[in-house]
């Protein structure tokens, strides 16, 4: 296993003070919480915080963790000296379950051991993110899930354990949302509960639809003449192509409700539409000779209303 | 390692699920102490007025778990567990509206 260097963990030196420690493991913590951090890996680096706080943070850790020397280094290849976990430490068995071999191999060996052990206890929740496309979540889909869920064994050492779960997503959940699966979180200890385990929905870049919560936005190309006329035109939607009636005299960036087209629930959003006037190319002699007679017969100066 | 096949189905913590107080308790792994002052402080809003009447949508679960989380990993008090939420519901929410808007303004990118 690797040695871990705690002390580079919190960016401090080997003599710091707890309290100094202690605000090192605040500012970090702030930082990297997977509930506020943008960072990149916020959840894994909000662990190995954790755990250095964990034994620098308490003195009878530190000093364990202080006795191995000072030649270690970060990542090399590390033993436990005989004897160590020898001594008891106060600590949760559910924190054990996240922290590193390293760690356990100093510190974990003992709880399950001590008297009045063992306590039963819920196993932890687990948050899984889940990124699914937009047409996915319009009709719901089942999705093959690979979980690595950390557990404690019989012998009070933490442990990986695979599974597949094959998990329904129902229709018309939105960006951002939680689903939660009771009871499949990691396993309890000693006859605990396991935790539960929560998926959190992301959906995908759609090449023309942006959900906004249940409704769906939608830029529509218009001719000038679809707008300036009114038309009824073809729009594509989650459930497929529906009729849209334009009404004569429309302006690109007019919005439209298509109410209900957006995805399901109850009530169901929208699809809204914005409509956007696309010029048509003038590469023909004929083309050009048709937008120089709407620039004569029409008189129209676009940049009226700003004074010019 | 092992494997294990299972099918299951979730619940979708959104304005469709209602829950009580005991049942928050054990989804957040907190103390019914701690909720009933969220929900004095104003952090949580539930629907009904005595604590047994107490019903938490779906999504007043998931600032629960949240703010559990927050008071507990950054020892933050009540009062800024509650404002450090209302700035991560604000964020989300602009980010989301950006997100949107970005996406509406398509590619009218200022061309140089």
């Amino acid at each position: 296993m690797e040695y871990k260097d705690y002390y580079q963990t919190l960016g401090v030196t080997r003599d710091a003070s707890q309290e100094a420690i202690k605000r090192a493991y605040r500012k970090l913590a702030r930082k990297y919480h997977p509930d506020v951090s943008k960072e990149p890996n916020a959840e894994a680096r909000f662990k190995e915080v954790n755990e250095a706080n964990e034994v620098l943070g308490d003195a009878e850790k530190r000093a364990a963790y202080d006795a191995l020397g000072n030649d270690w280094r970060a990542g090399q290849d590390f033993r436990p000296p005989p004897g160590a976990g020898a001594q008891e430490f106060r600590f949760s068995p559910e924190d054990a379950a996240e922290f590193s071999d390293f760690f356990s191999s100093l510190f974990g060996r003992e709880f399950h051991r001590r008297p009045g052990e063992p306590r039963r206890r819920r196993g932890q929740d687990q948050t899984v993110r889940i990124a699914i496309d937009l047409e996915e979540a319009y009709s719901g889909i089942t999705r093959q899930l690979r979980l690595d869920l950390p557990e404690v064994g019989v012998d009070g050492r933490p442990s990986s354990h695979a599974r597949t779960l094959n998990v329904r997503i129902p229709s018309g959940v939105t960006h951002g949302r939680q689903i939660r699966l009771s009871g499949q979180g990691a396993p309890g200890v000693h006859g605990g509960a396991a935790g539960d385990l929560y998926l959190e929905v992301e959906l995908n870049p759609h090449p023309h639809f942006t959900p906004d919560g249940k409704d769906i936005h939608l830029r529509l190309p218009v001719a000038p003449w679809e707008a300036a006329l009114g038309a009824t035109v073809q729009v594509p939607t989650l459930g497929g192509a529906v009729n849209l009636k334009i009404p004569p005299g429309s302006q690109g960036g007019r919005r439209m409700r298509l109410k209900g087209r957006g995805l399901p629930g109850d009530p169901a959003g929208d699809e809204i539409v914005i409509l956007e006037i696309v010029a048509p190319p003038a590469e023909t002699e004929e083309a050009r000779r048709a937008y120089r007679h709407m620039a004569e017969v029409l008189h129209f100066n676009p940049r009226a209303g700003l004074g010019v | 390692m092992s494997q294990v096949e299972t099918r299951i189905e979730g619940v979708v913590l959104d304005e469709g699920l209602t829950v009580t107080l005991a049942e928050l308790t054990r989804m957040c792994g907190s103390s019914g102490r701690t909720l009933h002052l969220m929900v004095t402080e104003g952090l949580l809003r539930p629907q009904g007025s005595a604590p047994q009447e107490w019903r938490f949508s779906g999504l007043e679960v998931r600032r629960a778990r949240r703010a559990v989380r927050l008071r507990r990993d950054l020892e933050l008090n009540l009062a800024g567990t509650a404002l450090a939420l209302d700035l991560l519901d604000e964020l989300e929410g602009l980010r989301e509206r950006i997100r949107v808007l970005e996406r509406q303004l398509g590619d009218r990118r200022l061309a140089e």
